[in-house]
């Protein structure tokens, strides 16, 4: 942790430093998962992921366990759950999605009012709570972060293809089944880390402003989302700042710098979307 | 040929979606060498018969063999890339191989230039032509050096000119490399001058055989109207020869294994 203790000898408190640290470890993570977000337009099934969350919350304290645990447990359930919808074509997936985010929502909501409610500030789940982020939270953090950049190492070059065209990857010899589940896995551990930064309501948000910026500069998938990444890292650490600065709610900070990022590479990014010879 | 020769067979497949039926008892394969062409009316089938022998489509009955060790290289009917990936010419062309000498970028410019599609690596995807498309697709198909390729309409939104051109290519690239190709069409004049073999299906198989006879079929004619089909036998009146595995001449035998049996259109 020498960061934090750099960060220290320049007067910021230590839970800035451990914000600012755990903030930047979602953000580098969620630049690649945001990019693909964008790419095969899952901001919806993102919003599913992260609004079932709660309910993993919940269970976590009517099971007397680490919230972070369900949560976890939880996301990997539903992003199987949202897979096998897709696979069978029953409901239309947009109708599929949407049953199981608001229902996993609603249920967390009703079992909430049955455990004590002094024991969850509903609000720091809705909303973040980055400030409040402990030491071992930013080790769990870092932790999964490289487990999600390892998973996407090996899966970059199969998860592209399948943003490209399914079938040509399938002839190509990807494992299109594979590579969708693990791409599910690696977004729902994210979305759990996320919500530790910027709460259930502005997960996508912190996925898909700095992707959808990154976008507006980026000649390949991979600078996308590099550039992602670090503009995801900017809008943490300005919105940190805006958010010691002018006592304002630290995760929803970060989102509007996120958005302003946006905007900026809107008006002066040089990628319109047809070239005119 | 002897069957060591089949790249890829569908033998008696069938297909149901509901209570119709897609793919009815459908036999077909494809050579070492040999152009097959699948026609028939939109909703006929052709796709699906397609998805079924790449192993996309489990079929409800029937088998798929495919030549062991069998490399394909497929071009989808529409390839629509994601508005919001940035994406170059030659960064598309890596995607479809995995290392080795055809992903260096001499092998690229190459193949490029086999299809045509020369200095064009740098462009970005989305800003290409439907001509130019098309024969960056081929030329992905093409670096994987397919023993098969698989066009499904590789026409598609390529203007008239464009097209004839597209087919030239696909018949000059059978010669040199020697691939089986199976193609995917519903317009006729052109396709049936760079075919070996037409399998005219409707659900089932109405008819196959070489495109001369295939087009004096009666199921043929009913299919695609009597005057249109005369028109093809004209046109072909002037080819009495086709192309063997080796490009060279061979004549016609105007005979049609007509698939005998009974049904109304």
């Amino acid at each position: 942790m020498r960061g934090i203790a750099m960060i220290i000898d320049f007067g910021v408190p230590d839970f800035m430093a451990r914000a600012m640290l755990a903030g930047a470890g979602v953000a580098i993570v969620a630049g690649p998962l945001g990019s693909f977000m964008v790419w095969r337009r899952m901001a919806y099934f993102g919003e599913a992921l992260a609004h079932s969350s709660l309910l993993g919350v919940v269970l976590g304290i009517v099971l007397g366990v680490m919230p972070w645990l369900t949560v976890l447990a939880l996301s990997l359930v539903v992003a199987i759950l949202l897979y096998l919808m897709e696979q069978s074509r029953r409901a239309t997936l947009d109708s599929a999605i949407g049953i199981v985010a608001h229902g996993a929502l609603a249920v967390g909501l009703v079992l909430l009012a049955f455990v004590e409610s002094a024991r969850l500030d509903l609000f720091s789940y809705l909303f973040g709570d980055v400030l409040a982020v402990t030491r071992q939270e930013v080790w769990l953090i870092y932790g999964g972060g490289a487990l999600v950049l390892g998973v996407l190492a090996i899966f970059w070059h199969p998860m592209l293809s399948v943003v490209v065209n399914e079938e040509v990857a399938s002839v190509e010899g990807v494992n299109v089944t594979t590579t969708k589940i693990a791409h599910l896995m690696i977004l729902a551990v994210v979305v759990a880390a996320a919500m530790k930064v910027v709460g259930v309501v502005l997960i996508v948000a912190l996925l898909i402003a700095p992707a959808s910026a990154a976008r507006q500069l980026a000649n390949s998938p991979e600078q996308m989302a590099v550039f992602a990444s670090l503009a995801g890292v900017m809008a943490v650490a300005i919105g940190l700042w805006g958010s010691y600065q002018f006592d304002t709610p630290a995760g929803p900070s970060i989102v509007v710098a996120a958005i302003g990022l946006f905007i900026l590479a809107v008006c002066f990014g040089n990628r319109p979307v047809r070239n005119v010879p | 040929m002897s069957n060591t020769d089949v790249l890829l067979e569908a033998d008696k497949v069938v297909v149901e979606a509901g209570r119709r039926t897609i793919l009815n008892q459908v036999s077909a394969n494809v050579r070492r060498g040999e152009i097959v062409t699948l026609i028939g009316p939109n909703g006929s089938g052709k796709t699906t018969l397609v998805r079924v022998l790449l192993g996309l489509l489990k079929p409800d009955s029937g088998h798929v063999r495919i030549h062991p060790s069998l490399r394909i290289g497929y071009v989808p009917q529409r390839l629509t890339i994601e508005p919001s990936l940035p994406l170059s010419v030659g960064r598309f062309l890596k995607f479809g191989v995995s290392r080795g000498p055809n992903q260096q970028a001499g092998r690229r410019a190459s193949v490029l230039a086999e299809v045509g599609a020369a200095n064009i690596e740098d462009s970005r995807m989305h800003d290409l032509s439907g001509g130019e498309l098309q024969r960056v697709m081929l030329a992905r198909a093409l670096l994987r050096d397919p023993d098969l390729l698989v066009l499904d309409e590789p026409v598609q939104g390529v203007d008239v000119t464009g097209q004839a051109e597209i087919y030239d290519l696909i018949t000059r690239i059978r010669d040199k490399r020697g691939c089986g190709i199976l193609m995917v069409s519903h317009d006729l004049h052109l396709v049936m001058a760079s075919t070996d073999h037409v399998i005219c299906l409707n659900h089932h198989v109405c008819c196959a055989g070489r495109p001369e006879a295939v087009t004096r079929d009666p199921e043929f004619q009913s299919m695609f109207g009597a005057e249109i089909a005369a028109q093809l036998a004209v046109y072909h009146h002037h080819h009495d020869h086709v192309h063997d595995v080796d490009g060279r001449p061979v004549p016609i035998s105007v005979t049609a294994d007509h698939a005998g049996h009974s049904h109304d259109h």
